[in-house]
């Protein structure tokens, strides 16, 4: 009787336990989100919308216009994007579909590292080396740009890119490939059309997973874009200096006055990055519950 | 006249030797039904004619297989071009995650025949040599995957033909099939045995019986009979065989 009840005992205080964190870590998040809305949504009413949605981000002048910071957080986090797909799939075909054995074991490692250097790492060597390349390769007057942004993102996006895809390849069943070479199709041509096509919602998964990444990094951004808040719509604005949301909310709020309307449109600029960065975390967990209905995963 | 003649082969996983001293002839336009139980090597052999188990490493092949008096094996020989030349048709159905159309187009394109031929002649003339056609045709850009199993499984055939090979070699083709699915490829296999030469493996003596030409019996990685079919399930020349088709042994 007493070594059941004992058992018993144990057995409910660790269930209580994970239940209470489980529960917290939802708490947890709730309370910043509430928190965001509580100092972001003052904004909306403290600014004409006009305004808010405008092209011009000058707080001393009352201007809050977040449009060129939210495009050029796009114009950044795209172009990243466009450099990282083909390297990360190329390398998670290569690491997964063409490496032997022992360079697999080895790459496999290195790319994980990849994913633990600190950002501001990223960001001094994004100053120090890639910046006066660009600028030198450009002739442009200034090697922080948009570009130089967008690539230490690919830079960084790329660990998560490539494992996630890779697995995304590993998932597609060996009788694809038998089928594939047994066509007389050669490796190739089955790897690129038969592996990488059946592992497309992965791949597809793997983007959005970077994406969301790179949409939220601050520190390397903000050391290599160059931080001018103007509008990126000309066609070289890609090699002018941008300034994306979250360096916009790094650099300023140290120095606005808590509670004034500039503090307000900081925290309304967090609600907007929230948003895009949920909408994209859920396009991805889309795709995945897609995948498993259709048995792609079988 | 003989398509493929294997000469004294020896396959080897490592150092297990799960071929010993195969010798076969395999007659053209004609069907060749591989049987014996579980492990003995039918599929092993079954790939060696289209050196599929190049893809398994360690492995190691002795002896040749001649295809049109041209040994396989030898040094320079186009493993693409002999796959195009010797089809496979897989145990459990295979269909890419694609459209019906782009798994019969899979072959002609990589091999660049839609350059010479339109495309979409090709896949419906392979759709109808595999009798899928009838049942697809309204719908081509339908997902392979949500067709049924016997139908994938034709489909597969299909996308073999496509790149019209001289032979088709099954492995199992049916298992995976109910028994109605299972009449009907075996019919189709009847039908295509005008225009090729078929070697399946199967576990099922019926099967045997009632499609193929000839039969080998496999036991423990030995040819312990080769015969006529008819003459194998009515006067077998060896105990074994015998015992086997039976049902005693196995
Ligand atoms: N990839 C492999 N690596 C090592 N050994 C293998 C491999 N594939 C098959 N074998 C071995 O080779 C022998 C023959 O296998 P095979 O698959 O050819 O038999 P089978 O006659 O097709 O059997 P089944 O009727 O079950 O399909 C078996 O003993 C099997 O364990
Ligand atoms: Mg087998």
């Amino acid at each position: 009787m007493n070594q059941p009840q004992r058992f018993r005992w144990a057995e409910f205080t660790i269930e209580a336990l994970i239940r209470v964190l489980g529960f917290s870590t939802i708490g947890f998040v709730l309370l910043i989100f509430l928190f965001l809305l509580r100092e972001g949504l003052p904004t909306f009413f403290e600014v004409p919308l006009g305004n808010l949605f405008g092209t011009r981000w000058y707080p001393t002048f009352d201007l809050f216009g977040t449009l060129p910071l939210i495009l050029g957080s796009a114009l950044v986090t795209l172009t990243a994007i466009v450099i990282a797909l083909p390297l990360g799939v190329a390398t998670a075909v290569f690491v997964r579909e063409v490496a032997p054995g022992w360079a697999r074991e080895l790459l496999k490692p290195m790319i994980e590292v990849l994913a633990g250097i600190p950002s501001v790492v990223l960001g001094f060597f994004g100053m120090t080396v890639i910046a006066p390349l660009v600028r030198q390769t450009l002739g442009a007057p200034t090697g922080l740009t948009a570009f130089t942004g967008a690539l230490i993102l690919a830079y960084m996006s790329l660990p998560t890119l490539i494992s996630v895809a890779e697995d995304a390849l590993d998932a597609v069943p060996k009788s694809y490939r038998d089928a594939g070479l047994a066509m007389g199709a050669t490796q190739w041509q089955t790897i690129w059309r038969v592996v990488v096509p059946a592992a497309r919602s992965g791949i597809v998964t793997a983007v959005m997973l970077g994406l969301g990444r790179a949409i939220g990094e601050t520190m390397a951004v903000m050391m290599v874009t160059g931080n001018a808040a103007r509008l990126p719509l000309t066609l070289d604005s890609l090699f002018r200096p941008v300034r994306t949301m979250t360096a916009t909310i790094a650099a300023e709020m140290g120095e606005v006055a808590q509670g004034s309307v500039h503090y307000h449109a900081l925290f309304a600029i967090g609600i907007i990055l929230f948003l895009m960065t949920f909408l994209i975390n859920l396009a991805a967990a889309l795709t995945i519950f897609q995948k498993r209905r259709r048995g792609g995963l079988r | 006249m003989a398509k493929i003649i294997a000469e004294r082969l020896n396959f080897y996983y490592g150092d297990f030797r799960a071929l010993a001293d195969i010798s076969m002839h395999i007659e053209e336009y004609q069907i060749t039904a591989l049987i014996g139980p579980s492990g003995c090597g039918k599929s092993t052999f079954l790939r060696c004619l289209d050196r599929m188990n190049d893809t398994i490493p360690g492995t190691r092949v002795e002896g040749k297989v001649w295809l049109d008096g041209q040994d396989i094996y030898a040094p320079g020989t186009d493993v693409v071009d002999l796959r195009r030349r010797v089809g496979m048709v897989f145990q459990r159905p295979n269909p890419f995650p694609q459209t019906v159309f782009d798994n019969v187009a899979f072959g002609p394109r990589v091999l660049g025949l839609h350059k010479k031929e339109n495309l979409a002649d090709i896949v419906e003339a392979s759709l109808r040599g595999a009798a899928l056609w009838d049942e697809v045709k309204d719908n081509l850009k339908q997902d392979a995957l949500s067709l049924s199993l016997g139908q994938q499984q034709r489909l597969c055939i299909a996308r073999a033909i496509a790149v019209r090979p001289e032979v088709i070699l099954m492995d199992e083709p049916c298992s995976a099939l109910d028994p109605i699915d299972t009449l009907e490829i075996e019919e189709l296999m009847r039908r295509l045995k005008v225009d090729y030469t078929i070697v399946i493996v199967t576990h099922n003596m019926q099967q045997a019986a009632r499609v193929s030409d000839w039969t080998g019996f496999f036991w423990l990685g030995r040819l312990v009979e080769f015969a006529a079919t008819q003459d194998m399930f009515t006067k077998p020349t060896h105990e074994l065989t015998e015992s086997y088709i039976t049902g005693r042994a196995g």
